[in-house]
């Protein structure tokens, strides 16, 4: 379908059609569907300007009216619905007559600056007025008008001219139906209308900038400003957002090589149409000054960079890495690879770590994240993977949402979960702080929030299971079926032990038994029942643990295996997934087989020719460990800043410190980056081809859109090195990568450039037994056979407060900075929030005499920082919660060591602190900033040395 | 890398398996993670640590030493 086509309402999905004709053309279209959309569908135009296919019809411009033979009037073509053996006529004399009408009406009421105005040639309401052949507008242009309205510019990225609204409701319907945040409104009656943001400018009202007002509005009226200060692009680019898990599909709208626009793709599998502030708006990081696109080296850190040509630095990597591997062995040396690199990218990083190293030192930073997903899916249904594709929200019943916040880290997928919630699907949120969707969402409100003290998810899941277990609210059906017997026994058991139950566990949860057992049996009982979750799930000592429990749940209930239901892991970066699925871990090739597996090892021994080393290699904080014992001497990182985003800042820069070669490759010199000696710089996500896959493994294309202005794409820089190591790459595109893959990769063997291409995106497994991708996995059987339960005892963490720690301090993220801020603070995002800061609540505030916006410490076990303070009751007693956007916030300067017992993914959720009143920086704030400082003065020296 | 990481490590893997009733299956399985997941450096140091002077049996699970010193791989 084509992308740029507005069929003027949506789509109905009714396998019921309706023949009738328009204009002398016979058209069959689904049930339900309008007149207009019918007309569209057969290559008729109606005029419209209130109708647009993203929102339900509203029939308020009266520009699309028709006659339909033996009926009265002229009905608007947007709210009519089809209707068996109909004859419409959609052009007649009198309706060309009520249309100029129409139109005359609301351009005596227009700015007549068509030619200086930002969208002329792409402006609806001059294209209507050409539609209905207006010539001239009776009324003249001196009555009263709104030509004097004053715009609203606050928004730093569109602007909002009232005097262009034709008040035609697009942005108000946009903002309810498609981001459902409902900031805005229409003040007034008859003339007096007008659109507003809560009487409020843009920037001080409820609007998330999400950009669906903007896409929706047919004039000037709601623009971005890049197109008035550049011009309506000249093409455009399909490619996928680089920000977060939804993985929206977005159009890169260029003049020559100058992005001017970035519009979400309606046809894109993820999003349908919709964007967030950050893939929409905060694109302009790619080329933000700070940007590094020259290659750096230098022999110690506290020698200033010296520019070097790619031949020299990649041969000055390549021999040291040589050199540390011949003095400290094959083992001293390492990769890490980030979830924000392409598929190709990533399997280039462990293709070089297992073939050019000759070990299998790699790691991801889906270490710190999702790692345990990966382990607790595989454990017990036998695919590290969520189970559905987003779409299947809108056929849920009852959503558990734990650990994540939907409406700041994945705002997208959000909305529509929150068009679910409004149709009246329940709402279950497991988290210790109160988010948006408890209670601050617009028509949206939980039906339990079940808010747990931090480090308690086990017992929670535990508390659930035993109501479910012992109220015999099970779905036997399906356990007999579908899930080993002995497993489920010891399961049944388990949970079924008093101590489980929610009484008992109430003094560790802090939850009220009966919320708990509510919960549990709406859940079981409420229809089709889908837990989402995030890394308030897995950033805990027994995040798999929980990842079990959850997988336990939705098997006991028999919600896994069709539309509506599963286990839905909500991926923090965009590439997560794949990251995952490409071998980034230590212990396995691409497609979860393990390094010791004959077979898998042989497979790839074949195609890569060459020997491949059969024991599992060192994860990020085995090799930071190492580090500092003096073992590990060299790694390689690609878009991952571990100086910022892993746990025990300090014990992470000693371990750099620690080693002789650290090559990084970024954008930016970031955190890591000043503790490097080899800087490689990289591409961004518009300067390269490639794939990602979301949250939902839908692979999408990432498609280059403009040269490279360091020079190469990050997977050629790979490839270099590993040339200079002595093993040759010879890709010529990255659609060669993804084929080898393809080759080797059994959950992808169908998967190629050409494929995506042809569908858009594919979600996988796409195999000869699926050829068009797999929405919903585990359909008939489960990727493992049949299902395993696991007994998931609870085990407190060993990170308890005290007398010296009595506050939890735990961790998030806020929709306009995504992870460690690298690209969204350089961006005009960074006006939605300049700083992190700690929230705490009243009564904690109090006892320590603490006032909002004052600065506060911050101290662990681990170390302090300080932060000003926010005073809020969404944090429980006891909890303090902050962001880690910032890097001079030291937010993981306080995080401790402790990880999951599975995966070593980081306790980043439960930190033991105390917060008092200060009135300086921390130690390691006043060391930080100096460093940092030197750090980038290093950078400018020779860049005004060689320039 | 410190010995009381890897006994801390070592005895949060026993702590999930260890709840399991098939007691030598739960054995197995410790040594089965550990043979899976830890790289041969960290295998090497932790059978040093059981078997050193210096080791004092309650610092590790009972069932994670029999593990070691029975199912893993060295």
């Amino acid at each position: 379908m084509d992308d740029t086509k507005d069929f003027g309402t949506p789509k109905k999905n009714s396998e019921k059609l309706v023949t009738l004709s328009i204009d002398g053309i016979d058209i069959s279209v689904p049930e339900g569907s309008s007149l207009m959309r019918a007309a569209s569908e057969a290559g008729i135009s109606v005029p419209k300007l209130c109708a647009t296919d993203s929102l339900d019809p509203f029939g308020s411009c009266r520009l699309c009216l028709v006659e339909i033979e033996g009926r009265r009037g002229y009905p608007a073509s947007c709210t009519t619905p089809v209707a068996e053996g109909l004859k419409v006529s959609t052009q007649t004399p009198k309706l060309e007559d009520l249309r100029r009408g129409v139109m005359e009406l609301y351009i005596s009421d227009h700015p007549l600056d068509c030619l200086t105005c930002a969208t002329n040639g792409d402006c609806e309401l001059q294209d209507m007025a050409g539609a209905v052949g207006l010539r001239d507008v009776r009324y003249g242009y001196e009555g009263e008008n709104h030509l004097d309205s004053a715009k609203d510019e606050t928004n730093p990225y569109f602007t909002f001219d009232p005097s262009k609204c034709i008040v035609c409701s697009r942005c108000v319907r946009a903002c309810e139906e498609v981001q459902g945040t409902y900031a805005l409104t229409i003040d007034g009656r008859g003339f007096e209308s007008k659109v507003s943001a809560g009487n409020k400018d843009f920037m001080d009202s409820e609007c998330v900038s999400c950009g669906a007002c903007v896409q929706a509005c047919p004039t000037a009226t709601l623009i971005e400003k890049s197109i008035v200060d550049h011009g309506t692009p000249d093409r455009s680019v399909t490619t996928t957002c680089a920000y977060c898990g939804v993985g929206c599909s977005f159009n890169a709208e260029l003049q020559g090589d100058k992005v001017v626009r970035m519009t979400p793709n309606k046809d894109g599998g993820a999003n349908h149409g919709h964007s967030c502030v950050k893939g929409r708006f905060a694109w302009g990081y790619t080329t933000h000054k700070d940007r590094i696109t020259t290659p750096m080296i230098r022999k110690s850190i506290k020698d200033p960079w010296q520019q070097a040509t790619w031949d020299e630095a990649i041969n000055y990597a390549a021999s040291e890495i040589k050199r540390i591997q011949k003095k400290y062995g094959f083992d001293s040396v390492g990769a890490i690879s980030s979830s924000r690199c392409t598929n190709e990218e990533t399997y280039l990083m462990q293709k070089i770590v297992r073939a050019g190293f000759g070990n299998n030192n790699i790691d991801t930073c889906a270490r710190v994240c999702h790692s345990p997903t990966g382990y607790g899916l595989k454990q017990t249904i036998g695919e590290s993977s969520g189970t559905q594709n987003f779409d299947s929200v809108m056929k849920s019943d009852v959503i558990v949402l734990i650990g994540a916040n939907p409406t700041d880290g994945h705002p997208v997928f959000a909305s529509q979960m929150k068009r679910r919630l409004r149709e009246g699907a329940k709402l279950i949120v497991i988290d210790p702080r109160e988010i948006d969707l408890v209670k601050n969402t617009p028509h949206v409100k939980a039906d339990f929030h079940l808010k747990l003290k931090p480090g308690t998810n086990v017992a929670i899941i535990n508390a659930i299971a035993h109501v479910i277990a012992t109220e015999k609210l099970m779905d036997n059906e399906f356990i007999k079926s579908r899930c080993e017997d002995e497993a489920y026994n010891y399961w049944y058991d388990f949970v079924s032990e008093e101590r489980n139950s929610p009484e008992t566990l109430e003094s560790e949860t802090g939850v009220h038994p009966e919320t708990i057992r509510r919960a549990a049996r709406l859940f079981a009982t409420g229809g089709n029942g889908a837990i989402y979750y995030g890394l308030g799930v897995t950033e805990h000592s027994q995040g798999s643990t929980m990842v079990m429990g959850i997988a336990n749940l939705a098997m006991a209930t028999g919600n896994i295996g069709r539309e509506g239901v599963g286990i839905n892991p909500l991926r923090g970066q965009n590439n997560v997934q794949g990251a995952c699925d490409m071998g980034s871990f230590p212990h396995e090739f691409p497609g979860y087989r393990h390094v010791s597996d004959l077979s898998t090892r042989a497979l790839f021994e074949n195609a890569w020719d060459t020997k491949l080393y059969d024991e599992p290699g060192l994860r990020i904080p085995n090799m930071l460990d190492q580090a500092i014992s003096g073992s590990f001497k060299a790694v390689y990182c690609e878009g991952e800043d571990i100086a910022q985003s892993d746990p025990d800042t300090q014990h992470v820069t000693n371990a750099l410190e620690s080693m002789e070669c650290v090559i990084v490759q970024d954008l930016f010199l970031n955190e890591t980056a000043m503790y490097a000696h080899v800087f490689f710089p990289g591409s961004s996500f518009l300067e390269k081809n490639g794939t990602f896959t979301n949250a939902e493994r839908r692979i999408s294309r990432v498609r280059k859109v403009m040269a490279p202005k360091n020079g190469y794409e990050d997977w050629e820089i790979t490839a270099m090195l590993s040339k200079a190591l002595g093993y040759p790459m010879n890709y010529k595109h990255a659609s060669e990568i993804m084929d080898e893959i393809a080759m080797l990769t059994p959950t992808f063997k169908g998967v190629s450039f050409d494929k995506i291409d042809e569908l858009g995106s594919i979600q996988w497994p796409c195999n000869d037994e699926h050829p068009q991708g797999t929405p919903t996995m585990h359909v008939d059987e489960f990727v493992r056979g049949k299902g395993k339960f696991f007994i998931t005892e609870y085990i407190p963490t060993t990170e308890r407060v005290n007398n010296k720690y009595p506050l939890i301090l735990t961790t998030g993220r806020i929709l306009a900075h995504y992870n460690v801020g690298a690209q969204t603070r350089r961006t005009d995002n960074i006006n939605w929030h300049d700083e992190d800061q700690i929230e705490i609540h009243p009564h904690d505030a109090n006892d320590r005499g603490i006032k909002e916006g004052d600065w506060v410490g911050i101290n662990s076990r681990a170390g302090d920082t300080v932060l000003r303070v926010k005073i809020t009751d969404r944090v429980q007693p006891g909890v303090v919660y902050t962001t880690f956007h910032h890097p001079v916030s030291g937010a993981n300067v306080i995080t401790t060591d402790n990880s999951d017992w599975a995966t070593n993914c980081p306790e980043f959720k439960v930190t033991a602190v105390q917060v008092s009143k200060v009135s300086q920086p921390s130690e390691w704030q006043k060391n930080y900033k100096n460093f940092s400082e030197k750090q980038k003065e290093f950078v400018k020296e020779d860049s005004e040395k060689v320039m | 890398m410190k010995d009381n990481t890897l006994i801390a490590m070592a005895n949060q893997i026993g702590a999930f398996f260890k709840s399991y009733p098939d007691k030598e299956q739960a054995t197995k399985d410790i040594a089965g993670h550990l043979n899976k997941f830890w790289p041969p450096v960290m295998r090497k140091k932790i059978v040093e640590i059981i078997t050193s002077e210096n080791f004092k049996n309650d610092d590790l699970d009972q069932m994670v030493i029999k593990a070691i010193k029975k199912y893993l791989k060295h």
